[in-house]
């Protein structure tokens, strides 16, 4: 556990505010003998975007694994929303990492969002036309209001195979969010994005955080895009983690020491921060993240 | 061939008489039903197996189904068991594999392998019940004869208990078809829905073998589906879709076939196939006009 502080005023805030949604205490989590992080210590506050950041294969993925319940503790706990991993359920919002959905996947973006809503309820419907049915009637208008929201109407009655990576990805967002929760967690969504879709889709996220009041965990390659909208910091290195708010954590030394690898955080004009010489991702970056099997999820855990 | 001769002197055609006729054999009707019970469970499986891209599981669990069947008659049990013994059976283990028959990398030459081996003991099995030479046709292609009365029973009663399995299961199998690591996340159990497909799988695969052979069960299982997908992107729809195509290409297929001297499987398999070509222009020509739409759209913008 590196404690990361410095004498430079907060951006947005410094404390959490409200009741923490997330707790870590003292976590640690091991995959096939390596232990990716331990002695973390974390708290996010009720409607905060924070970025989880790190090197590659540093465990940003396992932590947000570990967060959902798909990858038991070796040391320490974590508490999410006051329950234990997994058990919170649709207050939960994901979205893992992906590679596109195959272009002959004839399947409509509604539906997408609607596997969201009850995708995983046993057994057929009773088939009742709408009229007759409040509830079918109430999740058709979430549906629709939640696809709104993330500006998807124009397209979400398309094959979601037809959708390019960036509309793709706002449907993906509406089916984590078609719920309601309290807590939505992001795993690298910009990524395989181009530039205006990045900035787009970034802006969206932190409307949802600060409009709905969803309290967003975003794992993240590039801080960049979304440094403008930032509550707090995670950063995951040398087995441990540190946190802050972007002005505390995001500087060059802080920078430079956690990748180990030079890196200048820059200030513009405007007051804006850039991060210059942060790693490359990758060519191969997304094949790392689509494991065929189990073993192969522990290998990449990342 | 009697049959045929019989209709080719009748002619000029009357649909009707030809009709009663062809229903007052009783192993016409029989068909029929089989081929009703058949046609819409294939339908509803292989819908997922499209969606899923399990067509390779599908293919090595039907080839699988010919030493079954050959097995089956050799030791003087119906062919029909034997499908579904060796169907299930495949559909278990290759359910066990690693990365569970997905159709790639390293289980798909395992899977290979072994449906090569399996497939030459079929030929065994036949070359041993000698005297069953015309049998082998009809266990690799297909036929209509010869379906009992008790075996449309059979049929029937594991098709409505593979539908119910697949109407409890089938939203979640639906999400983690398309989705599976969301649904993961939301605590379905991935895993075992996928073995239990499977096992529907080698069901239904086992049941449509009896209409069309071990080598073209993609006629039933895949193509309907495969031809519905294409003509709507609505779920609820395109499964419904798939059941109709299904059945309506086997109720013409064996209709068809009793009226000429070839084989039931090349008719099923050629209708079938139609759809999907035809199904294929609908969506291209559709797609042109939404091109030649799309300047106006966009200036609309």
């Amino acid at each position: 556990m590196t404690a990361v502080t410095s004498g430079i005023p907060a951006q947005t805030r410094t404390e959490p505010t409200g009741q923490p949604v997330l707790r870590l205490h003292d976590a640690g989590v091991r995959v096939g003998g390596r232990t990716l992080w331990s002695g973390v210590q974390l708290s996010i506050g009720a409607g905060e975007f924070t970025a989880v950041l790190g090197p590659n294969g540093v465990g940003k993925s396992t932590l947000i694994k570990a967060v959902l319940g798909l990858q038991p503790l070796a040391e320490g706990e974590i508490r999410v929303l006051g329950q234990a991993p997994g058990q919170a359920g649709r207050r939960v919002g994901y979205l893992p990492q992906r590679r596109n959905f195959d272009a002959s996947l004839r399947i409509r973006g509604t539906d997408i969002v609607a596997m969201g809503l009850d995708g995983d309820r046993w057994g057929v419907p009773l088939p009742l036309p709408e009229r007759f049915s409040p509830r079918r009637r109430a999740a058709r208008a979430r549906i629709e209001e939640v696809i709104e929201l993330v500006g998807a109407t124009k397209y979400a009655h398309r094959p979601i195979g037809q959708c390019s990576g960036g509309e793709q990805q706002r449907l993906l967002i509406a089916q984590a969010l078609v719920r309601r929760p309290e807590i939505l967690l992001l795993d690298e969504p910009l990524d395989s994005l181009d530039l205006p879709n990045q900035a787009a889709v970034a802006a969206l996220i932190g409307r949802i955080c600060r409009v709905e009041g969803v309290s967003v965990i975003m794992v993240a390659h590039d801080v960049n895009p979304i440094l403008g909208y930032l509550d707090r910091v995670v950063y995951l290195a040398e087995g441990g983690a540190a946190t802050g708010t972007p002005q505390e954590v995001i500087t060059s030394e802080t920078l430079t020491r956690l990748y180990g690898t030079p890196i200048e955080v820059l200030r513009t004009s405007d007051g804006r921060l850039v991060v210059v010489g942060q790693p490359e991702a990758p060519a191969r970056h997304s094949d790392r993240h689509a494991p065929a099997s189990a073993e192969e999820a522990d290998r990449a855990a990342g | 061939m009697p049959l045929a001769d019989a209709v080719t002197t009748a002619w000029p055609w009357n649909p009707l008489t030809d009709f009663q006729v062809m229903w007052s054999y009783p192993f016409m009707v029989n068909a029929f039903r089989a081929g009703a019970v058949i046609a819409v469970l294939a339908a509803a499986v292989g819908w997922f197996v499209v969606l899923r891209r399990q067509t390779f599981a599908a293919h090595s669990l039907s080839v699988v189904g010919f030493p079954g069947a050959s097995g089956a008659v050799l030791v003087g049990v119906a062919a029909g068991y034997g499908y579904f013994a060796f169907c299930v059976g495949a559909a278990v283990l290759i359910a066990m594999l690693p990365g569970s028959g997905k159709g790639r990398g390293e289980e798909s030459a395992l899977t290979g392998t072994i449906q090569a081996f399996l497939l030459a003991c079929g030929f065994l099995f036949v070359a041993l019940y000698k005297g069953f030479l015309n049998g082998v046709n009809s266990l690799l292609f297909g036929s209509f004869l010869g379906i009992t009365t008790s075996q449309v029973l059979l049929l029937t009663v594991v098709a409505a208990v593979v539908l119910c399995v697949l109407a409890v299961i089938g939203r979640p199998l639906l999400f983690a078809s398309v989705d599976e690591s969301v649904a993961a996340a939301r605590g379905l159990p991935v895993r075992a829905l996928s073995t239990v497909f499977m096992v529907l799988l080698g069901a239904a695969t086992a049941e449509a073998s009896q209409i069309t052979g071990s080598l073209l069960v993609f006629a039933l299982l895949v193509l309907p589906a495969a031809t519905a997908q294409v003509l709507t992107p609505r779920p609820g729809l395109s499964l419904v879709l798939a059941m109709v195509i299904g059945l309506v290409v086997t109720w013409l297929g064996l209709t068809v076939a009793y009226f000429s001297p070839y084989p039931v499987g090349f008719y099923v398999t050629t209708f079938a196939f139609g759809g999907y070509v035809l199904a294929r222009l609908v969506a291209v020509v559709r797609q042109a006009s939404l091109v030649r739409r799309g300047p106006l759209l966009r200036s609309a913008v």
